[in-house]
């Protein structure tokens, strides 16, 4: 009996030790790729560093952030990133974004998923063609997209002067007032799909009899949905609310590609990356990674928030 | 009576239909727009009626593009073998093998997946030149690493971890080593999700732009996503749509094919990585 229990133990350490050779190498490869950068970055935020010069970068402390330069006489300015109105903007423009897109994903997911979640004839065919945006890639999309609303061309412009929805051609990637709507409408087509087939996987571990009962029972379907379904598919949109709106804070190809310099959908990874590797000037690369530094605290905030206050179970129940 | 559910039948239909052409519609324009060449483009139709390969000619033939799609594949493949292979042992490690420290891990693992890009994009670039490796593709496949190899590790954890204790009492009892019972019980059982994974990680690779336009800087070296970005005439006003189209259907196909012939496999683990974890 003793000797059972010695030789078990023995072999759970064995085992232990096993796991630890097996993780290692896994958790170098992501403390060199990950851990280590970002606290480089970080480093670079508190100094002047440029993209020519990166090595000799000196500590300047939290200059980067804000710095009060007194011009004597009871007269001075603030400077840094949070005096900065162009990444205001952009904080701005990242969480309307997000906010925005993730709303109408969540909404026109839901529907699709309760479509694809009814018996009707070629629903696997439906099930393929609703997957097709995401598995498009998204410069490609920003492309296409940026074709179809091209402003003398384009075909969107064509079918909305058909059904007389609009009088003249929208310049719709070019124009302040609709940049961020073109942006908008190219990432809520992307990516409805991930949200639709996260719900709809929700949605088919729902037990069929509650369905039964409120049927015979003769409840209303639109009550179903508002008193069922959707209690109880709550954890799994919750859990793909949080994906998408990780995804949607960090956006950078789209905007890129679909409407570059524009001062309307300018995000906070565009203004980041620009600082960095595109305004070559002195100390612009502490300042683009100490904006870069403020968009991992956001986001990071979020996710707290949002987890503590969603009471989201992201370990799920078999752990 | 009738009539309702008539009606009812028409409407769901209809929104099916709709939904059906406005996922797939800009694919479409994209294909009938890279069959078009010359004063064609700027008519604007909306059936196929030009088959002109002229585009995909000149886009395969000239300039870097099919350097671009080989750069493409290189990365994507090495980044799936690399992940693939740490992450099934590590996989096996986290959900078979009680530890303490197990659960701060995974969830580190999981912070990490959602790390934005642009957070470690200073520190990874200063490193990446360090290397020697700024301006090939092994910046991109060491890069790629922050985002697969956490995806690829906690999908194939939440896999192994609903097998059953049976398959691997008997290999224990037998006082096989973890890394037999890796290769020998659970490999042959594990290629469904191995499919799955990989597969999610290729398109990931694949599809990448951020790290692909910042660490990369000839032409020769970019990956298809920023090639295509990149694409440009003789002026800003003046891009060769045709061009930029047959590009992108070049390499789109090779992805919606895959996607739709493992669409159930693709599902299950996007799900896995999302529902249940």
């Amino acid at each position: 009996m003793a000797q059972a229990a010695v030789a078990k133990s023995q072999l759970s350490r064995e085992r232990i030790r096993a796991a630890w050779i097996f993780l290692v190498p896994m958790l170098a490869i992501l403390a060199l790729v990950a851990g280590w950068p970002l606290a480089k970055t970080i480093y670079f935020s508190f100094t002047d560093a440029s993209l020519n010069n990166l090595s000799d970068a000196q500590f300047i402390g939290i200059r980067n952030y804000i710095e009060y330069v007194d011009y004597g006489g009871g007269e001075g300015e603030y400077y840094g990133l949070l005096a900065e109105p162009g990444w205001w903007r952009s904080v701005w423009n990242t969480i309307w974004f997000s906010v925005t897109s993730v709303l109408f994903e969540t909404f026109f997911g839901m529907i699709i998923a309760l479509m694809l979640n009814a018996e009707f004839k070629g629903r696997g065919f439906v099930r393929a063609a609703v997957l097709v945006p995401w598995a498009i890639p998204t410069i490609v999309s920003a492309k296409m997209w940026a074709w179809m609303m091209h402003d003398q061309f384009g075909i969107l412009n064509d079918m909305l002067m058909r059904i007389g929805a609009i009088s003249e051609p929208v310049a719709w990637t070019a124009t302040p007032d609709t940049a961020m709507i073109a942006v908008l409408i190219v990432d809520i087509w992307k990516t409805t799909p991930f949200m639709a087939l996260l719900i709809l996987a929700g949605m088919q571990m729902l037990p069929g009899d509650i369905y039964e009962a409120a049927k015979i029972d003769g409840v209303h379907p639109v009550k179903v949905f508002f008193k069922i379904t959707l209690p109880l598919i709550r954890p799994a949109v919750m859990v793909a609310i949080i994906f998408r709106a990780l995804d949607a804070l960090r956006v950078f190809d789209l905007i890129y590609v679909l409407t570059p310099n524009s001062e309307q959908t300018r995000t906070m990874s565009v203004w980041a990356q620009e600082n960095l590797f595109q305004f070559i000037g002195p100390g612009r690369f502490a300042l683009g990674s100490a904006a870069s530094t403020m968009l991992f605290l956001i986001i990071a905030l979020i996710t707290i928030l949002y987890l503590k206050l969603g009471r989201v179970n992201l370990e799920g129940s078999g752990r | 009576m009738n009539m309702m559910k008539l009606l009812k039948t028409t409407a769901f239909y209809a929104l099916v239909v709709f939904i059906v052409v406005e996922s797939i519609f800009p694919f479409y324009y994209a294909i009938l727009t890279s069959f078009k060449s010359g004063q064609a483009i700027f008519e604007i139709d909306y059936i196929i009626k030009d088959f002109d390969w002229s585009n995909y000619i000149s886009v395969l033939s000239s300039g870097t593009f099919p350097r671009n799609v080989l750069n493409s594949v290189f990365v994507s493949t090495v980044v799936v073998i690399i992940s693939l292979f740490l992450a099934v042992t590590a996989a096996f490690a986290l959900s078979r093998i009680r530890f303490r420290g197990r659960s701060l891990l995974l969830l580190t693992i999981l912070s990490v997946s959602m790390f934005p890009q642009i957070a470690v994009l200073a520190g990874l670039f200063e490193l990446i030149r360090g290397m020697g490796i700024y301006n090939s593709p092994f910046a991109l496949i060491f890069s790629y690493m922050i985002f697969t190899l956490p995806f690829t590790v906690w999908i194939l954890t939440t896999f192994m971890r609903d097998m059953p204790i049976e398959i691997e009492e008997a290999a224990i009892v037998d006082g096989a080593s973890p890394w037999v019972i890796i290769t020998k019980v659970f490999l042959p059982l594990m290629w469904p999700a191995m499919v799955t994974t990989g597969l999610l990680a290729f398109i990931a690779a694949w599809n990448e732009f951020l790290f692909a336009l910042t660490f990369v800087s000839n032409d020769d070296q970019r990956t298809v996503p920023v090639a295509i970005a990149l694409i440009s005439g003789a002026s800003e006003f003046e891009l060769p749509w045709g061009n930029i189209m047959a590009a992108s259907v070049i390499v789109t196909i090779p992805l919606i094919v895959l996607v739709l012939i493992f669409q159930r496999k693709i599902i299950s683990g996007l799900t896995a990585g999302g529902v249940k974890g």
